[in-house]
């Protein structure tokens, strides 16, 4: 799993059908500094996260499908967590 | 699932069974403002995309799902979304 950001949402008419009533949410993944790792992905969002909440990633698919109930659909990713707090050990 | 722009498509006469009949776009992987990023891929479509349009594709064992079980289609990247607006908070 990854950590995140929220960023922003989609919107999309078309689409499949099990991202209907789904909540897309825009995430730039990130470093455990906080700085930006690679683009922002697309998830749906199992946790009623929203803009600006640091957020827990799943890229794994039937991970991602469950999480918001719908399996054997075309999802890869999932915000299932709200991260209240990251502690690291120092070096 | 990421965002891109589908710039192409792929015409195959001999192909994988279960590629019969759906549609091979190009897609352009696109960055936070909107600007190509990285290099274009192959997806197949299952919401009737179509040129210049924004998109969200999924990747992996995930993007055969929209014909699972009727068909096992081999691919790794699906169009399961076209983009009406990108909203950033």
């Amino acid at each position: 799993m990854l950590i995140g950001r929220v960023i922003g949402d989609v919107v999309a008419t078309r689409k499949h059908p099990s991202h209907d009533g789904q909540k897309i949410l825009y995430v730039q993944i990130l470093n455990l500094d906080g700085s930006e790792r690679g683009n922002p992905i697309l998830a749906v969002d199992a946790v009623d996260a929203g803009v600006g909440d640091q957020v827990l990633v799943t890229q794994e698919g039937w991970s991602a499908m469950t999480s918001v109930g719908k399996p054997f659909s075309p999802i890869d990713m999932s915000v299932i967590g709200v991260v209240d707090q990251i502690a690291v050990a120092d070096d | 699932m990421q965002l891109g722009r589908v710039v192409g498509n792929v015409v195959c006469t001999i192909k994988s069974d279960p590629l019969e009949g759906k549609k091979l776009l190009v897609v352009q992987p696109l960055d936070k403002q909107g600007k190509d990023t990285g290099k274009p891929l192959i997806a197949i479509d299952c919401v009737g995309a179509g040129a210049g349009e924004t998109i969200y594709w999924c990747r992996g064992r995930e993007a055969s799902m929209p014909w699972y079980p009727e068909q096992e289609v081999p691919t790794e990247a699906a169009i399961v979304g076209i983009v009406d607006e990108v909203h950033l908070g």
